[in-house]
């Protein structure tokens, strides 16, 4: 096996486990630097985040059963018992370890399908092994084009751009009343957190003014301190309700916020301009007959969740695309591992000398009217024992496949140097 | 017929030979739209946008060969006015599309560019029943007022779309199609100045319109049917845009009142030139 691949995730082992094998970038380099020098892999990463630990690496060509190795010592590291582990790990070899990667850079195996932290995650591992010097050819090329998988995945497909989140379903859903958020304002009820998480992604979309307002004065200060907005006294609501675009409401309590009235009359002081509110509240803080008000646009928390829900399917639809995506660069990556051995270069650089000798004996010794046949066959053996011995047998040396496998870096500078054509994945 | 017979068989030929690549272009444009609409890929957007532009390009040589070969502006038949108001109809969409910089509304547009175009091709390319009129106060007469309806008309599918969109809003209904859409003060922005656009032309053009009339009639106001429902369409049109900027007609009430309004320009563009008009026909 040339990658080996171990670890767990949220779908095979529990929170109790995934919480004891989480890496810190100090133990992954750690981890790294004790699986090179007790010699059970010449390449590693460790990949850690909140939801999966896995370890890929490259194991020496001596080795074998590597991936109990690495079993063990995952067990070890992190203090459990030999079989404590069994049943959570899965492990990978070759094409599935390098399809699983790309499955997991392209969102596919995250909890929530298509997240695209992941991609700022897997970057990050890489970058710590990289500044290490614990992976190789082989797995810089292997994370490089994972990164690119994810890339692509994100932009070809839409696996990660409708909103998984009640709070930006909801923010989404402005944008369809008003376009772009700058130039809007937003008045925010209640320091729910998912209010808070609304306000966040408003902001982030450049939003003009946030109004905060709280029945209780000093957790709405904090609030109003917290995103960056201007606190409204709880009084004053109605009045201020001609300002905002988007209300986003969360106050508990049985009492509606404000009535049919109150919103008619301020819908009356903004010329009627577009009011879309998000009533996170349970119970409801905002009466269903507003929302029957011209240019009214309400919105409750169930409404919200099931357009997050629609999200997730058509997310789910778009599976197979990103699938399909994967394959193709697993096929690429393989089709690169394939042409860095040593026998596929050797072969073709036979092919490509053979071609030139006969071209050069052709263009030089025809002309030559003086040469007898037996005197051009003398010189076609001895160019083609000359080219043998120049470049042909140094290279028969380093036909062991594994053992020229380390000096990849070699092999496509050989590449290079004959100008013989490769993959590039 | 004053025409040079040889002359109009290459020009009529070469009409077809733009009018043909147009209609390619337009419909190749017009699928990069779709595909954008559901795919929202930059580099798609700006091809579809760029083979729009190339339409138009092309489909304004077919114009420019008809009108050598009419010496006039193409209005007296079918082929001309159907081929110049769709002509319009993409040059304001595209200025549109410039100018708010907005592709969604692509898709829907351009089908009805597409049809006027292909309509056109098989409308008889009619010679004229009687000399055309001349010169460039009428020329620009004509294509001002058909480039007003050409704004008209697209304020009218914008404000469909925005009927449409805000019903989804309004109703929770939001599928697959909801979240293509360009939102719903873009849409209204968008069919605003649409409207002005068409205000202006229409504005222009029907002045234009009475100075021509004074000098071929010695009076400027004829009582001609189409003098009248133009009016009354740049009058509809006007209200239009004075109420939305008051507090009652805003959005959905506005593209109601824009929707209705169309009534009246196809009511000017069919009726009132088949039967009702002395002097106008085709615009």
């Amino acid at each position: 096996m040339e990658i080996v691949l171990v670890g767990l995730n949220h779908r095979t082992a529990t929170v109790e486990i995934r919480e004891r094998v989480v890496f810190s970038p100090e133990q992954a380099r750690r981890a790294a630097g004790e699986l090179r020098s007790r010699g059970i892999l010449e390449e590693i990463l460790v990949l850690s985040t909140c939801n999966r630990s896995e370890l890929y690496g490259v194991p020496p060509e001596s080795a074998s059963d590597s991936a109990a190795a690495v079993e063990s010592f995952l067990a070890s590291f992190h203090q459990f018992a030999p079989a404590e582990l069994n049943g959570s790990l899965y492990r990978h070899g070759d094409r599935d370890a390098v399809r699983h990667l790309f499955r997991v850079t392209a969102g596919l195996d995250s909890m929530m399908l298509g997240e695209a932290e992941i991609l700022g995650q897997v970057r990050e591992a890489y970058r710590v092994a990289l500044e290490q010097g614990a992976t190789g050819p082989v797995l810089n090329r292997m994370f490089q084009a994972a990164l690119e998988v994810g890339k692509r995945v994100r932009a070809e497909t839409e696996i990660g751009t409708r909103a998984m989140s009640v709070a930006f379903a909801g923010v989404k859903l402005a944008e369809s009343i008003f376009g772009k958020l700058r130039g809007h304002k937003a008045l925010i009820l209640g320091a729910g957190a998912m209010g808070e998480q609304a306000v966040e992604h408003m902001r982030d979309r450049g939003i003009e003014r946030i109004l905060v307002a709280n029945r209780s004065r000093e957790r709405g200060e904090e609030l109003a301190k917290r995103v960056g907005g201007e606190l409204v006294p709880w009084e004053g609501v109605a009045a201020a309700l001609r300002l905002p675009d988007i209300i986003v409401s969360s106050i508990g309590g049985a009492d509606p916020v404000f009535t049919r009235p109150t919103v008619e009359r301020a819908m009356a002081e903004r010329s009627n301009r577009a009011l879309f509110i998000i009533d996170l509240g349970v119970p409801r803080n905002v009466p269903a007959e507003i929302g029957d008000l011209y240019s009214v646009y309400l919105y409750n928390i169930d409404d919200l969740t099931e357009i997050v829900e629609q999200n997730k399917k058509a997310r789910e639809n778009e599976i197979p695309r990103a699938e399909a995506l994967i394959e193709e660069h697993v096929a690429k990556f393989e089709a690169w591992q394939g042409s860095m051995e040593a026998t596929s270069l050797l072969n073709e650089l036979q092919t490509k000398l053979k071609r030139e000798r006969e071209a050069f004996l052709r263009d030089r010794l025809e002309p030559m009217q003086h040469l007898s046949s037996a005197d051009r066959e003398q010189m076609a053996r001895l160019m083609e024992e000359l080219l043998d011995r120049v470049v042909i047998e140094p290279a028969e040396r380093l036909r062991s496949r594994r053992e020229f496998r380390r000096k990849l870096a070699a092999v496509e500078a050989l590449r290079e140097l004959f100008g013989l054509d490769r993959e590039k994945p | 017929m004053r025409l040079p017979a040889d002359g109009a068989l290459t020009a009529d030929l070469m009409t077809t030979h733009f009018g043909t690549g147009a209609l390619g272009l337009y419909a190749i444009s017009l699928s990069l739209y779709v595909w954008y609409l559901y795919f929202k890929k930059r580099l798609i957007g700006r091809a579809a946008t760029l083979f729009l532009a190339g339409g138009i390009v092309l489909q304004y040589f077919a114009l420019l060969e008809r009108s050598r070969w009419l010496q006039s502006v193409p209005y007296e038949d079918l082929y001309g006015s159907m081929s110049l108001f769709g002509w319009l109809l993409a040059v304001t969409y595209l200025g549109l599309e410039i100018f708010h910089r907005h592709r969604s509304v692509g898709p829907f547009v351009l089908p009805f560019v597409l049809l006027l175009s292909l309509l056109a091709s098989f409308a008889p390319a009619a010679a004229p029943a009687f000399p055309p009129a001349h010169g460039p106060l009428f020329a620009l007469h004509v294509t001002l007022n058909i480039l007003a309806y050409a704004a008209f008309a697209l304020s009218f599918v914008l404000s469909v779309i925005y009927l449409l969109q805000n019903r989804l809003l309004r109703h929770h209904r939001l599928g697959t199609m909801f979240w293509q859409l360009p939102a719903l003060e873009v849409l209204e922005r968008m069919s605003r100045s649409s409207v002005i656009v068409g205000m202006v032309s229409l504005g222009v053009g029907m002045v234009l319109g009475f100075v021509w009339a004074s000098r071929i009639r010695g009076q400027f106001w004829n009582a001609d049917a189409k003098e009248i429902v133009t009016l009354v369409i740049f009058a509809a049109y006007a209200s239009y845009v004075w109420l939305g900027r008051t507090s009652a007609w805003r959005g959905a009430r506005a593209s109601r009142l824009c929707v209705l309004n169309f009534i009246f320009v196809i009511f000017s563009y069919t009726v009132v030139n088949l039967f009702l008009s002395r002097y106008h026909r085709y615009f």
